[in-house]
């Protein structure tokens, strides 16, 4: 199904069941310990080796040899692969570094063996005792110290990775009132709970896996390509994920390792990593340096805009797109921005939940925040004046719908942000109390996603897709719009997902999941509506799929009979023509937090916080706000706590723990708010819907530290905002 | 992990004589340290004895009117004893802001005083640690310091001891009692248990090979405000960046140990006289000698900050 005209009423109008805050229909497998997750399975088949991967402790150099003597001599031990043995190994498209080092080594804790033995904890000790000795060369692990040799990077995500609009230099200096000012993010682990893992079983030439990855077709591609086998010789399953944030989004070691590693035991391996090199092996946010200028005049009106961010990454690899999001989201007749990377030899960099935006956010809405106060001028009210309803670079692009001062002024109303106070006045007992809000904004993107939806003779409806549910709710907003489109209730959808053996998908990434797979499950029910119609000798056009039934004029005929000669099953996907190009499409929210800050020891508290989002129609309420929650949690991560601590003279990640690396735990958060506006966009896709899974994260950070500014006076630019950069400022306590 | 062979003898004493004949043997209680850290190949025992089956699990009177609590006493327990509770709030305090609940239900008294060092070099095989393995050299010295000692450190180590309980027995002047191999037992004031790192920072502590802690001995109970204030990035679950447990009279007299700043609960009583002058002059005397790192140069305010606010809660 083409979607290239704005979608006009259809059956999901009806909002029996689309729309409906709903349990999760997975909910049952998880709580019983029946939903198998990937380092769960096992192959009744075969007898299971475990493996275990060797990673580099250097960081860049080569390995000058290899002893394997001991570790194939202990016990259990079956196999170990090496860049030496695995055969002839190719790459991934969106793999930058190698998942299997050697000689070359690009990163600390890059793969470079797995041994594969009887049990884990045979495999786990025999790998310590592979022997590995290295000729470690300089590399660049400081981004600070080598920003001023950044390159042009090139377009980034299909966008130029420059922009310019008018005359930036010259307003910017002739504005009467200007903000200057640099802005730090440091690179951040997803963290997610489950560890990366996987299950390998070769069958001849073919191999199954059993993983956890949120993306199947990119993921078989890779591993296709990295095995150099046809795509068609790899079968991915991975219908239940611990977690991902864009740290599955990739083939990673462990997939390829599972691989690599039955082919060399003969039989099923199973690989997960463990949580250190989770750390390092894998990807991460990369860390930002960002320089933004704002200039404007008295009354609140910017006249020139200017964003650079300068990141780095290893050879070939991209920068994180943090200005990306200033492009659209303010009004100003001048505008410049730009995306510079260097070299650096840090593991790879790549996607975590809202790439660019939520650090591009964590600097943009702090200078908003600045440039507000400068101008005297309330935030929120700043907000509006510079609202846009064109994409500011191109004008004669419209938003298809952008409610961001609306979702403003009912968060300020609802905050009582007209009690925020002035800096550093308000006390409450031993804290000091600050209040602080930015806008929220992350693009919607749509990807072309298919499924397969078969009824049968006792009227179930079952949709096969290779959608992943990474924990958001897939399973449910898949079976709610084919119930919803069948005219059935839930409980005759059974929904099979995360299998490369069903129709493709746009995969969970990027918000775009949600929307983009319950519209092609949209449009394969159309398709077995027609069938289905056909069948019972209704007019299609006609037909009304209700209770069901299937209904034209008088006639009324249950929806199992149509199926009663066997299976009917259609196959479709939704592709998106240019609805997106002609239109802007992004989502929209404000983000309302306030915070308390300990007085004598300058401890950051979250007291309250408030999202209001814009998000075109809400599938589920109750998985939407799920997600968005969860988008401010790891928000006040970033702003408060999160940061990959790198060695920059051993060149990795230090903290490379869950005690290391802290991230907000449930004393943490407080009363979280969310609430969605009534709204859906026809531009977007014909469930109307939009993207909400990460525009729960963009400006969190920002509005956190706007509310610690508030609180205390004092401002910090660098995150995440933790005690000791405030600590020689703050007030005597008294 | 290495394999190991594992026993569970019958009485303290025969647990020491078990340790101390096994070259590389462990004792283990709740094991909430130790198998993570033989998970990590940072510890690699060939032998476990378990203590768990000894007893050693009681609180009692004491004649001298203090508490004798028992080596295997989890935190959970400890902390709640009502006894604990009313005369040594300090220490129920300090357990509950350790670790998570799960952890305090398995962690035990002794296995506390003896947990190892967070730092990040200690938790990384491929890194030198002197700590780890003596003569590696340090990398947290010019690495990533952020968490590490301030003061009591030296040139081959600058880990600090990270628990929250020992800190609270430092400064109730708590005495550590132990069983040798031979069956012999000593007194050890907890002041003396953690040893600075000089040039073995290998061993933590002063205790002999096979000697394990059968008891934790609290005194009569001090008089005054228990407070364990206890700093981090985030509200739980997180070592301290730096931590005050203090006894404090109602005439502003008493008694403070810090955590989270060096390789041992932190206390300098010839300090204390100073109290009712104000968190600086205490902390100024406390401190004097610290060679902090330019990431950790902030702790020393902050234990200037935070006894301020233990002071001030005092008075309140």
């Amino acid at each position: 199904m083409k979607f290239d005209t704005p979608a006009g009423t259809n059956p999901i109008d009806r909002l029996k069941v689309v729309g409906k805050a709903t349990d999760r229909i997975d909910g049952p497998f998880k709580t019983t310990g029946t939903a198998p997750y990937a380092n769960d399975w096992h192959d009744p088949q075969a007898k299971l080796a475990y493996g275990v991967v060797v990673g580099a402790t250097i960081a860049k150099g080569r390995i000058a040899s290899m002893d394997l003597g001991a570790a194939k001599a202990a016990p259990g031990v079956v196999a170990i692969v090496t860049a030496d043995n695995a055969g002839k190994l190719g790459k991934g498209k969106l793999n930058t570094a190698k998942l299997l080092g050697g000689p070359e080594i690009e990163h600390y804790h890059q793969a470079v063996a797995v041994v594969v033995a009887e049990t884990f904890e045979q495999a786990r000790a025999a790998a310590a005792l592979v022997k590995v000795k290295y000729t470690a060369t300089e590399g660049a692990f400081d981004l600070a110290s080598v920003k001023d040799g950044a390159k042009d990077p090139g377009d980034v995500q299909g966008s130029p990775s420059s922009s310019s609009v008018g005359d930036f230099a010259g307003a910017f200096a002739s504005a009467p009132v200007k903000l200057d000012e640099s802005y730090e993010t440091p690179d951040h682990a997803h963290a997610m709970m489950e560890p990366h893992a996987s299950v390998a079983s070769w069958d001849g030439d073919k191999v199954t896996v059993w993983t956890s990855n949120q993306m199947i077709a990119w993921g078989t591609r890779d591993l296709a390509l990295t095995l150099d086998v046809p795509q068609e010789k790899v079968r991915m399953v991975s219908p239940f994920i611990g977690g991902g944030f864009g740290g599955k989004l990739f083939l990673r070691s462990e997939a390829l390792l599972a691989a690599l590693g039955a082919r060399a035991a003969g039989r099923a391996v199973k690989v997960a990593l463990t949580r250190p090199q989770m750390f390092n092996n894998t990807t991460h946010r990369p860390a930002t340096l960002q320089r933004i200028r704002i200039g404007a005049t008295p009354d609140g009106k910017i006249t020139a805009i200017g964003h650079e961010s300068w990141s780095g990454d290893l050879p070939e690899g991209g920068p994180e797109a943090a200005v990306l999001q200033t492009r659209l989201l303010y009004a100003a007749p001048n505008r410049m921005t730009a995306l510079r990377l260097v070299v650096l030899d840090l593991p790879e960099g790549n996607a975590m939940r809202a790439p660019g935006e939520a650090p591009g956010l964590m600097a943009l809405e702090v200078a908003m925040d600045e440039m507000a106060e400068k101008l005297g001028i309330d935030p929120v009210r700043f907000r509006e004046i510079n609202d846009t309803q064109v994409d500011p670079e191109k004008p004669e692009r419209a938003f298809s719908q952008r409610s961001l001062v609306a979702c403003l002024r009912q968060g300020a109303e609802r905050f009582g942000w007209d009690k925020r106070g002035k800096p550093g006045q308000v006390r409450d007992g031993r804290w000091l109390v600050g209040m602080g809000m930015a806008s929220a904004f992350r693009n919607n993107m749509v990807l072309k996603s298919a499924a397969r939806v078969r009824l049968d003779g006792k009227g179930m409806v079952i949709v096969e897709t290779d959608m992943t549910d990474i924990g958001n709710g897939s399973y449910t907003i898949i079976g709610q719009t084919a119930a919803e489109m069948m005219g059935v209730t839930l409980d005759k959808v059974i929904v099979r997902l995360g299998d490369s053996d069903f129709p493709v998908s746009s995969g969970s990434g990027g918000q775009f999941g949600a929307n983009s797979s319950t519209s092609g499950v949209y449009a394969a029910c159309m398709k077995l509506r027609e069938a289905v119609a056909g069948k019972l000798g209704f007019n299609s056009a006609d037909a009304v799929f209700e209770d069901g039934q299937v209904r034209s004029g008088n006639r009324n005929v249950p929806l199992a009979q149509a199926a009663t000669g066997g299976d009917i099953v259609a196959e479709d996907a939704i592709e998106f023509g240019d609805l997106d190009k002609t239109h802007q499409q992004s989502t929209f929210g404000g983000h309302f937090v306030e915070v308390g800050v300990d007085v004598a020891t300058a401890e950051i508290r979250v007291r309250r916080m408030l999202a209001v989002c814009a998000s075109g129609r809400i599938l589920n309420p109750k998985s939407a706000r799920s997600q968005v929650i969860g988008g401010m949690t790891m928000g006040v991560g970033a702003a408060l706590m999160e940061e990959l601590a790198v060695d920059t003279k051993r060149g990795y990640f230090v903290n490379h723990d869950l005690a290391g690396y802290e991230v907000p735990v449930h004393a943490d958060i407080p009363h979280q708010e969310v609430i969605f506006l009534d709204e859906v966009d026809p531009m977007s896709s014909p469930m109307k819907a939009k993207g909400v899974g990460e525009l729960g994260i963009c400006g969190v950070g920002a509005a956190v530290a706007n509310a610690v500014y508030n609180a205390t006076g004092l401002r910090v630019r660098d995150y995440p905002i933790t005690l000791d950069k405030l600590l020689n400022r703050m007030p005597d306590a008294a | 992990m290495k394999s190991f062979t594992y026993e569970r003898p019958g009485t303290p004493a025969e647990a020491a004589a078990a340790v101390a004949r096994t070259p590389n043997a462990k004792f283990i209680a709740g094991g909430t340290n130790l198998l993570d850290l033989m998970k990590l190949q940072i510890e690699t025992p060939t032998h476990l004895v378990d203590v768990n089956g000894l007893g050693l699990d009681k609180v009692e009177p004491t004649p001298e009117g203090g508490l004798r609590i028992g080596a295997l006493v989890r935190n959970t327990d400890l902390a709640a004893d009502a006894r604990v509770r009313k005369d040594y709030g300090v220490l129920s305090r300090a357990l509950l802001a350790g670790a998570s609940g799960q952890l305090r239900n398995k962690a035990t008294t002794a296995g506390n005083l003896l947990q190892r060092t967070r730092c990040p070099y200690f938790y990384d095989t491929a890194q030198a640690c002197n700590k780890r393995q003596p003569g590696s050299g340090c990398s947290a010295i010019d690495g990533v310091s952020r968490q590490l000692a301030v003061i009591g450190a030296s040139e081959t180590c600058i880990a600090t001891y990270p628990g929250d309980m020992a800190v609270a027995m430092r400064v109730l002047d708590a005495t550590v009692e132990t069983v040798d191999a031979k069956g012999a037992t000593r007194k050890i004031p907890v002041a003396d248990f953690h040893r600075l790192p000089a040039d073995k920072p290998e061993l933590d502590t002063i205790l002999k090979a096979g000697e394990l802690i059968t008891a934790v001995t609290l005194p009569k109970p001090v008089a005054g405000t228990h407070i364990y204030r206890k700093v981090r990035d985030r509200a739980s679950y997180a070592y301290a960046l730096v931590s005050v447990a203090a006894v404090i009279g109602k005439d502003g007299t008493g008694h403070v140990a810090f955590g989270g700043v060096a390789p041992r609960p932190w206390r300098v009583e010839a300090a204390e006289a100073d109290l009712p002058r104000g968190a600086k002059a205490v902390t100024d005397k406390v401190f004097a000698g610290a060679k902090p790192t330019e990431d950790n140069a902030y702790k020393l305010k902050l234990a200037e900050r935070t006894l301020g606010a233990v002071l001030t809660e005092a008075r309140a």
